[in-house]
């Protein structure tokens, strides 16, 4: 009984903090009877939980983002929930499963808004989707921190919507830096038709001019494509061509580096920040070695140095992902793992509210996680720069550092 | 266009093809007997693929392979006794759905079974950066294997129903049911018959082809749709014009990508499906005449 009433007289002075209106004096009334209520109900246990939603591409096309991203969530809550919670509060997690839908995301987005009224929104996986449904966010002013990559997300900034992954234009960036490097000037885009595909190839598009790159190839594929010999053949015929951007977050970017090398061209292969997970390799098999890509450091976690700030957060989620579930981490899982933790760290500062958990994460600074280091602000959604990505390459099945030629 | 461009259009076009004709007849075979088309022929695909797979850690490649049709053969014979067989003389409309919902109900039971991973065969030949030159072209050896298989698949079954008495038996229900009945023969054992055999075929191209495209519990869906375009096509029921039609249809997306962008390669097959429709609604290799006794 010490404990709830310990509790009780906290509970009062936020809801008195918020309630400055006749309505809201009255809802805090309610609130206050209601809390007495569930006191003399269940008067051991009481806490309020803090429930967080999360839209999530389990199953689809895209459960391998989804998948991974749930099962990180349900983890970090498990642990979480089994050390008291945050500030003693217990953590409710409500998953959907929108199976890269935008059309799902919109509605299970409304739902977990309006009906769960959750406190904040992990995800969706995909770029389309997190579009789809940046001003449902908006105008139910809940926090939205997506797992998505696409810089239209954050660009402009949404007061509530927030993303985890890096940049596109960053790993655009990286990959024309190499590509400099490396003295080529002519060189093939190829992309899928995914919201990240479509917002990949406009930074590229927009970017290669900077560094001197002339794309004098530029093709579309579906995200169920299963075969793209003919169009590896077309770009092949394109003698210009002096090495390849395949920018995709499906399996359809393992089939690429197959019909490459199966036409045998040793093309030197570029491929997103979407790659990052080591599934993609298994199944690319030998294609997949000296593949180029970005990504966070999380890939290659027990190679850093110990002064890392990354390295004890990288190599304990690994740890315990890869008990947990018997699979290997993937950066997608470590976009979900970013974001409970910028919520956990909100949470501490702002409490149980929408407002000030949103305005928690803007004064959010130097936050390790597994896409970087964050520091949030008013103008910048993202939190991450360009050291948040390191340029990796396939070593005999594996994902090792790329330290040139 | 250089030849070796043409050689590795055409090659690539003819690997879509047979996979296409193969899932087509598939579905022709069961719509031959019972007079449904069967949406569930993509996830026997899936399934050859899967159970293949999950074989393979414990047996060489070859007896991995032949037991997993096998095993996907059961499977279409379980899949017709426990949810066909039973039904007095069905509405095409509720056998329709009956597949659709047959095809949900093994695909959400392969991702619980498999998971959401994608996963392949490896090559019967070499690795995936193994390449053999073909006039001035390079291909995977295993396009060979899917070509091959494919075609090997498309002759036995043509001798199967030509020459065998249980071919001649599926043939005699599909040709005319009470007559069928009439000579004794007991159509119900050639229906389950018929998914046994579709079963089998599509398992076998689900395992020579996972090493070049990947085997998802969903993979099945997308090739149902170009199947059935490609069954369309050729004439419902047609295993013949089914195999004309799918290369047909394989080579035309293969070189749409010359001159139009890729982003376009499947609506030109719902394009050409719609064409079709309207001006031979019974398939480019259809007879008119057959199309108009047919219940649908």
């Amino acid at each position: 009984m010490e404990v709830v009433v310990n509790g009780h007289p906290d509970l009062n002075m936020k809801i008195l903090e918020r309630g400055k209106g006749m309505k809201q004096q009255m809802m805090s009334k309610v609130m206050v009877a209601a809390a007495a209520l569930s006191l003399m109900l269940a008067p051991t246990v009481w806490a309020e939980n803090i429930k967080i939603g999360a839209i999530l591409a389990v199953t689809g096309p895209m459960s391998f983002l989804g998948g991974p991203e749930a099962r990180t969530l349900e983890m970090l809550v498990e642990e979480t929930n089994a050390k008291g919670g945050i500030n003693g509060r217990p953590i409710e997690l409500i998953i959907k499963d929108s199976a890269g839908s935008p059309e799902k995301a919109v509605s299970f987005a409304k739902q977990l808004i309006e009906e769960d009224k959750v406190l904040a929104i992990v995800g969706p996986s995909s770029s389309g989707e997190t579009m789809s449904i940046k001003n449902i966010a908006e105008a139910g002013k809940t926090p939205l921190l997506s797992c998505a990559a696409a810089e239209v997300i954050v660009d402009p900034v949404a007061s509530y919507v927030f993303k985890t992954p890096q940049k596109d234009s960053d790993a655009v960036k990286m990959i024309f830096q190499e590509m400099k490097r490396l003295g080529f000037a002519n060189i093939a885009v190829l992309v899928d038709n995914t919201g990240f595909g479509k917002a990949g190839k406009e930074q590229l598009e927009k970017i290669a001019p900077e560094f001197g790159l002339k794309i004098v190839e530029n093709e579309v594929y579906d995200k169920a494509a299963s075969d793209l010999s003919a169009v590896v053949a077309k770009i092949k015929a394109n003698k210009d061509v002096q090495a390849v951007v395949n920018w995709s977050v499906v399996p359809a970017q393992a089939i690429v580096a197959k019909n490459i090398r199966q036409m045998a061209w040793d093309v030197p292969l570029f491929q997103s920040h979407g790659f990052g997970n080591i599934k993609f390799v298994e199944v690319a098999g030998a294609a997949a070695e000296g593949i180029i890509f970005p990504a966070g450091r999380l890939l290659i976690a027990s190679d850093l140095p110990a002064a890392h700030p990354q390295k004890e957060l990288l190599v304990r989620y690994t740890r315990s992902y890869e008990e947990k579930y018997k699979e290997n981490v993937s950066t997608f899982g470590g976009h979900a793992y970013d974001a409970f933790v910028i919520i956990e760290a909100a949470v501490k500062v702002g409490g149980n509210d929408r407002e000030q958990v949103r305005a928690a994460i803007e004064r959010l600074q130097n936050l390790p996680g597994t896409a970087g280091v964050f520091s949030f602000s008013t103008q910048d959604h993202n939190g991450l720069t360009i050291d948040a990505f390191q340029m990796m390459t396939v070593k005999d099945g594996k994902f090792v550092a790329y330290n040139g030629k | 266009m250089t030849t070796e461009l043409f050689i590795q259009y055409l090659f690539a076009g003819i690997t879509y093809g047979s996979i296409y004709a193969i899932v087509a007849i598939g579905f022709n075979i069961i719509y031959n007997t019972t007079g449904i088309i069967n949406f569930a022929q993509g996830e026997f695909v899936m399934l050859g693929g899967m159970i293949a797979i999950s074989l393979l850690p414990f047996m060489p490649l070859p007896l991995a392979i032949g037991l997993s049709v096998l095993m996907t053969m059961v499977i279409g014979a379980l899949i017709e006794i426990v949810f066909i067989r039973w039904l007095h003389s069905p509405s095409v409309l509720r056998m329709i759905i009956i597949t659709i919902g047959i095809s949900i109900l093994t695909r959400e039971a392969a991702v619980h079974i498999w998971g959401d991973n994608i996963r392949a065969l490896p090559y019967f030949v070499g690795d995936e950066i193994t390449t053999i030159g073909v006039l001035g072209a390079r291909i995977s050896p295993q396009v060979l294997w899917v070509v091959g298989v494919c075609g090997v698949m498309v002759f036995v079954l043509h001798l199967f129903f030509k020459t065998t008495s249980v071919g001649r038996e599926m043939r005699a229900c599909a040709a005319n049911r009470t007559a069928a009945i009439l000579c004794g023969i007991n159509p119900r054992n050639m229906v389950t018959f018929s998914f046994v055999l579709s079963a089998g075929i599509g398992a076998l191209a689900g395992c020579v082809m996972s090493p070049i495209t990947y085997t998802q519990y969903d993979v099945g869906t997308g090739l149902a749709i170009k199947g059935f375009t490609v069954a369309i096509l050729g004439g419902l029921g047609n295993s013949g014009g089914a195999v004309a039609a799918g290369l047909m249809l394989g080579i035309i997306e293969a070189f749409s990508v010359s001159v139009v962008p890729l982003a376009f390669q499947d609506a030109i097959a719902i394009a050409i499906l719609l064409g079709i429709l309207f001006v031979r609604p019974h398939g480019i290799f259809g007879s008119g005449e057959a199309a108009r006794l047919k219940a649908f």
